[in-house]
């Protein structure tokens, strides 16, 4: 019926016209009709992202899946390198975001319905999802960088409405403020990453870039060196400054905590399935660039380490549901991007596999116990679990959710999480093994902090006068979701997903299981012993290890750090002192001119109170001072 | 006569127009409307008369007419119309509208001439023409002693920074014989003298563009002026001097030509940290206009850099896209001061309750001017970024975008103000006149559409 090109294009343009139509209608549309608008777009999106990758993946070219190109024509012709078109791709992993980004998409939507019922800009809320489930699958479809920029930062700018959508709490407005700040500033990484990129490679195609690295033109001599690394090796570190701040990396990851101000199916959308795994994916799609420099590499693979075990060390005391949620989405993209670094040794290429898988399964059991998270903050109006507790009686179906959902990021076979981290795992252990040591760790920790949220929501103390209450419209997109939360790890991902594009036999090595599903079963262990019912462990093992205790309730004073590098450095040392020189020295004469007119009507003395002799005198200075720095220029 | 007059038909046009309005005046017609209505047709015919194609013809070497001057003088006059349009309401309850008709006209005509130079002298002229009526305007708000401080400082200043240029120009003249635009370069050598020559003309035009260290005078002037003249200064009056710039300068910038790169990237680097940092806490709604504009005229430079083709495409998008996006915004500001008569950022708190449309201008204006994708601003901060990228280090390219995020900072902070605070004073007429409000509407399409679409950066480069 439809050409995969059209369909290519009808998949973002269908959401991006209904955040037009929703958003120009705005309340003149029924709340109900709007919902059903943006729902029924995405389901289309879906269908037909369904379509494209069952046809992309029966059709593999002399047994390898390629980056096919759509179309691509030219837009801008700028200058000799700085030509930018207009174009679309399929690989393997833009048709694995295409399908996870609608599907999630679509269950968030429909969560919504019952969610935000009665909001006051309920209209306002699907036209903002159309726009950020557009941007998003334009940044997965885009066959240029510079197109796929634009995406991003139209990710960012939709993310910013969402995460401030309740704007009348001023937490929300200063967290979406954050948010877009700090993306921002990982983001001019990627801008100008991308400019070093393009003026290495003559293009701005993925396909032309990818050809260019591969052909073997490249030559880290004529390219030019800095700190004894190719300008492309910096390139890349810039994009991966870009790709770290939306990923929320270490120590970019400070917008996301605060993100959770955001209404809960958002946080399900946006911090847990799409726009914080688009790091990944940027990493991902460079990956064959990527795995050419070792020492890029090993940023990628220990900037993914770090967020993953501080992460989770912070998520064990955070007592904000969402926050801990939060935190553990973290730590799980700090696991997809040391994958993905630990990818470049050879031996190891299997890591990117790995990434992917997990960046897949990831997707549907964060969404679903975000979204259970939201249900239960639906009922109890609150966010902490100190006003939760012994919910499972009052929420039983969401109960054995949460519990899959809890099951499958520690890693329990047969859930998805567990196919997907043992495959990361055993890429550590054949690349590197110091990761693969922390990453076991982390495996602990993370069962270890679910579970604490776990037991400290649905048992533990039960607070009487919670009037919890199920809904099925809540219920029914999160039992969808759980279906592959719990399945998803039997797709045979490596016959689709791999660094080189040619299908791989999937092995599972039991022997290797062992150990981190014990730790895994440890922390769990762990967690039952201390939350299962009310006791004194916990404070008696808080103060056991107070100083580590300290580290991780404060989030290792990454947010006061940063405070102050911008308080200090940007308001205190620079802004302030301006703002009282512009009033009292460059305005004071201004006002004091104007009272002095007022007293003695005369204007010619005005002139003589010294004010405009400052502008002259500055002026002089200025043109004495360039001619100073022309001359000393040219003499050398 | 006939070959003049055939070359500038718009200067012609503007005399008799001028001419018009001067004998309405005599003859005692004192409707504020009436010459509001005649100075907005006025400005349309010069539209149409420049956008009408015409073959490219020059009167020896003092006025070129070629598609490229056609072009800004379209823009310059397009964006007059708007801000008349903007500033309509406070003109038509002056008393003295046909003066400030005739006196803009005059500016009009002066930039005219400038724009379409071959040659120092004219030049100077043109410039000269549109700077003293301009500063006469700038007092135009009678009753305000911050106005008539205005008005002098602004004269008082742009005298002394002319008298550099002229000396600067001066000292060409007497190094080469010539002060014809295309014949200096070649006739100009490298020395000393030429050096200090290129620096005095320099700084005239950095003190016209309010570079740092030249702006001291504009945050005093952009606050006493009437909000119509503020726009004026921070948008025609500015993007003319950027192209004389581009035309004028730039060819005769030979002799300091290795050197010019370094010195310029020092400059735009000061220009844009000031402004941002002085941005940043301002109360003052003019203040702060002044300011952001300061930081914009840093990225203005960065076309500067290395002279090519395709740099002064950047620079003209650029221009068009800073018009569209600072109409968005100074057509609410004057309209906001206008109802609350205070000159304040707080105007802006909880606009978008009384007024969506409005903030949503301001919006958009404000995220053009941060330069965020996919609005025009965006691309227009990309081509300077990326003209500029050839002539110096990344590194500076790196600072540079560091203050794209600085900026973000107190964008963010009005469009803070506007959707998500309490509304301090509620407005007496929280709805638009239909004019202003179909020129905010054009606003916001073009910021919306003109980075989208290719059709103007492909017409830009045909120019040249």
């Amino acid at each position: 019926m439809f050409t995969p090109a059209t369909e290519a294009i009808l998949i973002p343009l269908i959401p991006f016209l209904l955040f037009g139509i929703i958003g120009l209608a705005g309340r003149r549309l029924p709340e109900i009709f709007s919902a059903f608008l943006g729902i029924g777009g995405i389901l289309a999106s879906l269908l037909f992202s369904l379509h494209l990758s069952v046809s992309y993946f029966s059709e593999p070219v002399q047994g390898a899946f390629v980056l096919k190109e759509f179309f691509s024509f030219p837009w801008l012709n700028f200058s000799e390198n700085l030509k930018i078109s207009i174009g679309l791709v399929a690989d393997p992993i833009s048709m694995l975001m295409v399908v996870v980004i609608c599907s999630v998409s679509l269950m968030v939507q429909w969560f919504s319905l019952t969610y935000m019922k009665g909001e006051e800009r309920f209209q306002m809320y699907y036209a903002f999802l159309s726009l950020f489930t557009g941007s998003m699958l334009g940044l997965v479809l885009s066959s240029n960088i510079f197109q796929m920029y634009i995406f991003w930062e139209l990710v960012g700018v939709s993310s910013f409405l969402l995460i401030g959508f309740y704007f009348q709490k001023p937490s929300a407005v200063a967290a979406s403020k954050k948010a877009f700040i700090v993306t921002r500033f990982a983001d001019l990484g990627f801008l100008i990453g991308i400019l070093l990129l393009s003026y290495e490679t003559q293009t701005m195609e993925f396909k032309g870039i990818l050809d260019y690295f591969k052909s073997g033109n490249f030559n880290p001599e004529v390219s030019g060196i800095w700190m004894s690394h190719s300008l492309a090796a910096w390139a890349l570190v810039l994009i991966f400054v870009g790709a770290a701040g939306k990923s929320a990396m270490f120590p970019l990851h400070i917008w996301l905590p605060d993100a959770m101000e955001g209404p809960t199916p958002v946080s399900a959308l946006i911090h847990a399935a799409t726009m914080v795994v688009a790091g990944v994916f940027l990493v991902g799609r460079l990956f064959p660039v990527y795995s050419l420099f070792e020492g890029v590499m090993q940023l990628v693979t220990w900037i993914g380490v770090l967020s993953s075990i501080l992460a989770a060390i912070i998520a064990i005391s955070q007592t904000d549901i969402k926050r801990v949620l939060a935190y553990s989405t973290l730590s799980q993209i700090g696991y997809m991007m040391f994958a993905l670094g630990v990818a470049g040794k050879a031996g190891a290429e299997a890591g990117f596999t790995a990434s992917f898988f997990h960046l897949f399964t990831h997707a549907f059991f964060k969404s679903l116990l975000f979204l259970a998270a939201g249900a239960i903050i639906h009922a109890v109006h609150s966010n902490e679990v100190e006003n939760m507790g012994g919910l499972r009686k009052q929420m039983p179906i969401v109960h054995w959710l949460f519990l899959i959902g809890c099951l499958a990021i520690s890693g329990v076979p047969p859930f998805s999480g567990f196919f997907s981290k043992e495959e990361i795992l055993l890429n550590a252990w054949k690349s590197q093994p110091l990761v693969y040591g922390f990453a076991l760790i982390g495996s602990g920790l993370t069962a270890f902090y679910m579970f604490r949220l776990f037991f400290l929501v649905f048992y533990n103390k039960s607070h009487s006068d919670v009037h919890g209450h199920e809904s099925m419209g809540l219920n029914f997109p999160m039992l969808l979701l759980a279906i592959p939360a719990v399945f998803a790890g039997f797709v045979p991902f490596s016959s689709y997903v791999t660094s080189t594009g040619l299908p791989e036999e999937t092995h599972l090595h039991l022997m290797f299981s062992i150990a981190p599903v014990g730790i895994g079963l440890l922390g769990i262990g762990l967690a039952y012993l201390f939350y299962f019912k009310q006791n004194s462990l916990p404070e008696q093992w808080a103060s056991k290890l107070s100083g580590l205790y300290k580290l991780s309730r404060g989030k290792f004073y990454f947010d006061e750090l940063w405070r102050a590098v911008y308080q200090i450095g940007l308001i205190r040392a620079l802004a302030t002192p301006a703002a009282w020189i512009d009033k009292n020295l460059v305005d004071g004469g201004l006002r004091m001119g104007a009272e002095k007119t007022l007293r003695l009507g005369d204007r010619v003395k005005l002139i003589q109170n010294g004010k405009l002799q400052d502008y002259v005198l500055y002026f002089l200075m200025g043109i004495l001072a360039l001619i100073l720095l022309t001359l000393l220029m040219i003499q050398s | 006569m006939n070959t003049i007059l055939g070359l500038i038909p718009v200067e012609a046009f503007l005399f008799c127009w001028i001419l018009l309005i001067l004998g309405l005046k005599i003859s005692g017609k004192n409707s504020g409307g009436l010459y509001v209505n005649l100075l907005l047709l006025g400005v349309l015919v010069a539209i149409g008369l420049v956008a009408f194609p015409a073959p490219n013809a020059q009167f020896g070497d003092l006025i070129h007419v070629n598609a490229l001057n056609r072009f800004i003088r379209g823009l310059l006059y397009l964006g007059t119309f708007f801000i008349v349009i903007q500033s309509s309401s406070w003109l038509k309850k002056h008393d003295h509208a046909a003066e400030f008709s005739i006196l803009l006209l005059v500016v009009l005509s002066g930039l005219g001439l400038m724009v379409s130079t071959g040659n120092l002298l004219i030049f100077y002229l043109g410039l000269e023409m549109a700077s003293i009526p301009l500063a006469a305007m700038a007092s135009f708000n009678l009753t305000s002693k911050m106005s008539g401080e205005s008005g002098l400082k602004l004269i008082l200043s742009s005298a002394f920074s002319s008298g550099f240029l002229l000396f600067g120009i001066s000292l060409i003249f007497g190094l080469t014989g010539t002060i014809s635009i295309a014949e200096i370069p070649v006739n100009l050598a490298n020395s000393t003298l030429a050096l200090i020559a290129m620096v005095m003309i320099f700084s005239g035009f950095a003190f016209k563009l309010s570079a740092v260290p030249f702006h001291f005078w504009t945050a005093d002037v952009y606050q006493g002026a009437p909000m119509g003249i503020t726009a004026f200064l921070a948008i025609v009056s500015k993007s003319s001097i950027a192209f004389v710039f581009l035309t004028v300068l730039f060819p005769i910038l030979s002799a300091i030509q290795q050197v010019w790169p370094t010195v310029l990237i020092a400059l735009i680097l000061l220009t844009i940290f000031t402004g941002n940092i002085f941005a940043l806490r301002q109360s003052s709604l003019k203040r702060f206009l002044a300011f952001s504009s300061i930081a914009q005229v840093g990225f203005i430079l960065m076309g500067m850099l290395v002279p090519s083709e395709k740099a002064a495409v950047s620079v003209l998008y650029f221009l068009v896209v800073y018009m569209f996006s600072s109409i968005c915004i100074f057509g609410v500001a004057q309209w906001l001061e206008e109802q609350t008569g205070k000159d304040s950022l707080s105007n802006f708190k909880g606009l978008y309750k009384e007024n969506p449309f409005a903030a949503w201008s301001v919006a958009l204006g404000l995220f053009s001017l941060a330069g965020i994708p996919p609005t025009a601003g965006f691309f227009g901060k990309f081509f300077l970024i990326g003209s500029g990228f050839q002539g110096v280090s990344v590194w500076y390219v790196v600072l540079v975008g560091l203050n794209m995020v600085i900026s973000l900072y107190y964008y963010l902070k009005i469009v803070k103000y506007m959707f998500m605070n309490e509304v301090i004073e509620e407005l007496e007429k929280p709805q638009m006149a239909l004019p202003l409000k179909i020129s905010l509407g054009i606003g916001m399409l073009a910021i919306c559409f003109l980075g989208l679409s290719n059709w103007i950066v492909n017409h830009l480069s045909n120019l040249f």
